[in-house]
Parts: structure tokens; C-alpha cells; sequence
């Protein structure tokens, strides 16, 4: 059952006007933009990668977050699986993976790439990508709350980065700082904090949203 | 199946600081059809939600035989709602499958689908289904659902003539099985029902 929904909720983020391709392009094209705004002074640009990078892939990864709930909740699929045997917990955790592994897990994947072209030592761009590995996961489950929340407010897209972003804070800091720490050769555990920031709102996030949700299920 | 039965006492219902309902009490029986019938903004549809457990009542009880929590109340609830559910990127075969895997669905897809007559379209987008093509789609689901107590919401709102006897059959066929339906409509089901009218007071 756990199965079925996150084959299908892969499946509509992978299918044509999916979400997916639009998340990366976005984070491509976030990227690209930046070293054409700020030169070709490569210092500066490895400095700035992994603050540029984070926070791209960030709103990349909310841009497809207000879909989250809001699509099943439109066209009345998300009443159908309240009354499936999974409960709402269960439900919103099969939906932040499913969501993590459309996006979260591609735009890892395409962040060495990338921070090739802002001139990271190739050190550096491990850890990037390892940042993001970690790190990503609490922005598809912190995501996930404000979807859950503002379910039933028509544009809610908009109030949803308003309500997510603050809470996302940390992850950002973590992560960028973890690959500032490796560009400055020193530890400082950026890697550790940002690990145990991921697991906690992995943890937390499903119960949260799930409470979100059938408050607007009731509305 | 064990005779079931569901049971309403003194419901009263509000909805956005009005008064739909008060003191609603009702029993609906293994094999009996309830019709809700009134006019729009009686409070039918909002019913059937309190009854599904989406929506909290403002008092009075619910029970599906011994079941009165909303959450365990709702792993028995068959649920066809005024929205298709319906995704435009997937078939309705793809919808059936996922719905039947989601619910632990035991009967084959593929003659439920011949069933509603979608056997044709099985493998067409459902973007490009008629209204009533993905009312049938919602029948078929409703019947894979396995559930004993079905909630319909405007059954036979999109369906052709044809379409309406194939949803008075399957409705039929369930309550023929020892099943229950409790149906919002504002057409004659086309079967014995018994009938509860709200909003008459109003």
C-alpha cells in the first residue's frame, strides 16, 4: 500500500508535466544565472558556491512543494486515501520521500556539476553533494508541513516559502558551512548538526502535516 | 458479511457559523439504500463528510455497528465524492491499479473496468475522458474499494442514460450483498430507498 503510493506519486512527478524536470531546470538555470551576475572572479565564486548552490536547490525544492497535497486535495484523491487503510502519518511520510526522491536525490546528483562551474576544488564538491544528500530530506519533511497547512488557501504557493523558509534556515547554514568549513581546511561539524537537523524534522514532519491535513480535509 | 448498520444520533450540523442541521437521527440497515435529498446548501454533502468522519460534528454520535471513531469508521467507508479524482496524466487503468493496490483490492482490475464500460479507453489519458467517463471510472473504484458502507455524492450527476442503470445496478448489487449506501442526490435512484429530506424546515 506504502508501495503503491510512492510508485505513483514518483510516477506523476516523473511524467510529463511533472514536477521533477522543472525542479532541476530550475536549479540548473539558478546556478547559471549567478557566476553571469557576479563575473568570472573564481576566488569569489568558490567562496560563494555552496551558499548559491544550497540556496537554489532550496527553492527548487519548494517550488514543486505546494503540489505536495494540493493537487490530490483539488480533485478529491486525497479523500480517498484518508479512508485507505494507511493512516495520515504514514501518508505524509510516503509523500516527502516520494517528493525527496524526485527532487531532493536529482538535485544532489546534479550539484558536483555544478559546482564545477563555480571552480570547486573537487574535494569541495563532495562534500557539496554530500551536504545535499543529508541536508535535503528535512527540506521535502519541513516542506511538507506547510503544504499540509496551507492546503486550502487558493495561491497558497506563495504563503508556503513565507512559512517553510525560516525553518529552513539551519539546513542552509549546516550545509553551506559544512563545504566553507573543507574550502578553509578545518572541521567544525557542520556535517554532524546538519545530520541530526535532517533526522529530526524527518521524524517530526509526518505528524505535523498529517495534523495540517485533516484539518483542511474538515474545512 | 455480518449485518451491519449504521447509526445517527441527534447530529447537528454547522457549517460557517450556519445551521444546517439539529437533532438528526437516523439508522440505516445491511441492504438499505438512503437517498439524502434537498436543496443545494442543505447540508448534504457535509453530512456525508461528518458521516465519513472528514468533518467533526457539532453533537450527537455516529457509529457504523460498533465502530465510532472517525478513523476506524473510515477503513469501512466506500467514498464517491462530487470530485472525479481522476489524474489527467494517467489512465484509468493506472488509477484503478493504484487505487486497488492503495485499498488491498482482491478483484481484477480489468473486468471491473469492463463492467463500467471504460474496457475500451482502459489505456487513454484521463484528460481526455468525458465527465461522465470519469464517473464511471469513480463507480469502479467505489466497487474495487471492497467496503460495506458506501457514501455516494450525486451518484448519477454526468451519466448517460446508460450510465445511470449501471450505477442503480451496482448500487443494487451492493446492498444485495448485505451492503449499505447512503447516497446525496437530487434524481430518483431508480430503487426502493428510503428517504431523508434536509433543509425542509428551512
Amino acid at each position: 500500500m506504502i508501495r503503491a503510493l510512492l510508485l505513483r506519486d514518483i510516477q506523476l512527478a516523473t511524467r510529463a508535466g511533472g514536477s521533477a524536470a522543472l525542479a532541476l531546470a530550475f536549479f540548473a538555470a539558478v546556478a547559471t544565472l549567478v557566476p553571469l551576475g557576479v563575473g568570472a572572479d573564481l576566488k569569489l565564486l568558490a567562496r560563494i558556491a555552496a551558499g548559491v548552490l544550497w540556496v537554489a536547490a532550496v527553492l527548487a525544492a519548494l517550488l514543486s512543494l505546494d503540489r505536495l497535497f494540493q493537487a490530490d486535495f483539488e480533485d478529491g484523491s486525497l479523500d480517498l486515501i484518508a479512508l485507505s487503510p494507511l493512516s495520515m502519518e504514514t501518508v505524509s511520510a510516503t509523500k516527502i520521500a516520494a517528493h525527496w526522491l524526485t527532487t531532493g536525490l536529482p538535485l544532489t546528483v546534479l550539484s558536483p556539476l555544478l559546482g564545477l562551474m563555480f571552480g570547486l576544488p573537487p574535494e569541495a564538491y563532495l562534500i557539496l553533494a554530500l551536504s545535499l544528500l543529508i541536508g535535503t530530506p528535512a527540506v521535502s519533511a519541513l516542506g511538507a508541513i506547510g503544504a499540509g497547512l496551507t492546503l486550502s488557501i487558493r495561491r497558497g504557493g506563495l504563503i508556503l516559502p513565507l512559512l517553510v523558509l525560516p525553518l529552513l534556515a539551519p539546513a542552509v547554514i549546516f550545509g553551506a558551512g559544512a563545504v566553507q568549513a573543507t574550502l578553509d581546511g578545518i572541521s567544525n561539524g557542520a556535517l554532524l548538526l546538519l545530520g541530526a537537523f535532517s533526522l529530526a524534522a524527518v521524524v517530526l514532519s509526518p505528524f505535523a502535516a498529517a495534523a495540517a491535513v485533516r484539518l483542511n480535509l474538515a474545512g | 458479511m455480518s449485518p451491519e448498520f449504521l447509526t445517527v444520533e441527534n447530529l447537528t450540523g454547522i457549517r460557517g457559523q450556519r445551521l444546517l442541521f439539529r437533532d438528526l437521527s437516523f439508522r440505516v440497515e445491511a441492504g438499505q439504500v438512503l437517498s439524502l435529498e434537498g436543496p443545494n446548501g442543505a447540508g448534504k454533502t457535509s453530512l456525508l463528510r461528518m458521516i465519513a468522519g472528514f468533518i467533526a460534528p457539532a453533537a450527537g454520535s455516529i457509529a457504523f455497528g460498533a465502530l465510532s471513531e472517525p478513523e476506524e469508521r473510515g477503513k469501512r467507508i466506500g467514498w464517491l465524492g462530487h470530485h472525479d479524482a481522476a489524474k489527467p496524466q494517467l489512465t484509468p487503468r493506472e488509477v484503478l491499479r493504484f487505487f486497488s493496490e492503495l485499498y488491498g483490492a482482491r478483484e481484477p482490475i480489468d473486468g471491473v473496468l469492463t463492467a463500467v464500460g471504460l474496457a475500451q479507453i482502459a489505456d487513454l489519458p484521463c484528460q481526455y475522458l468525458s465527465a461522465g467517463q470519469k464517473k464511471r471510472l469513480a463507480l469502479a473504484r467505489l466497487r474495487l474499494s471492497g467496503r460495506p458502507l458506501w457514501l455516494m455524492d450525486e451518484p448519477l450527476a454526468a451519466l448517460d442514460a446508460n450510465g445511470k442503470a449501471l450505477a442503480a445496478a451496482m448500487i443494487a448489487e451492493h446492498c444485495a450483498g448485505g451492503g449499505l449506501v447512503v447516497a446525496a442526490t437530487h434524481e430518483k435512484l431508480g430503487m426502493p430507498c428510503e428517504q431523508l429530506i434536509l433543509g425542509a424546515a428551512a
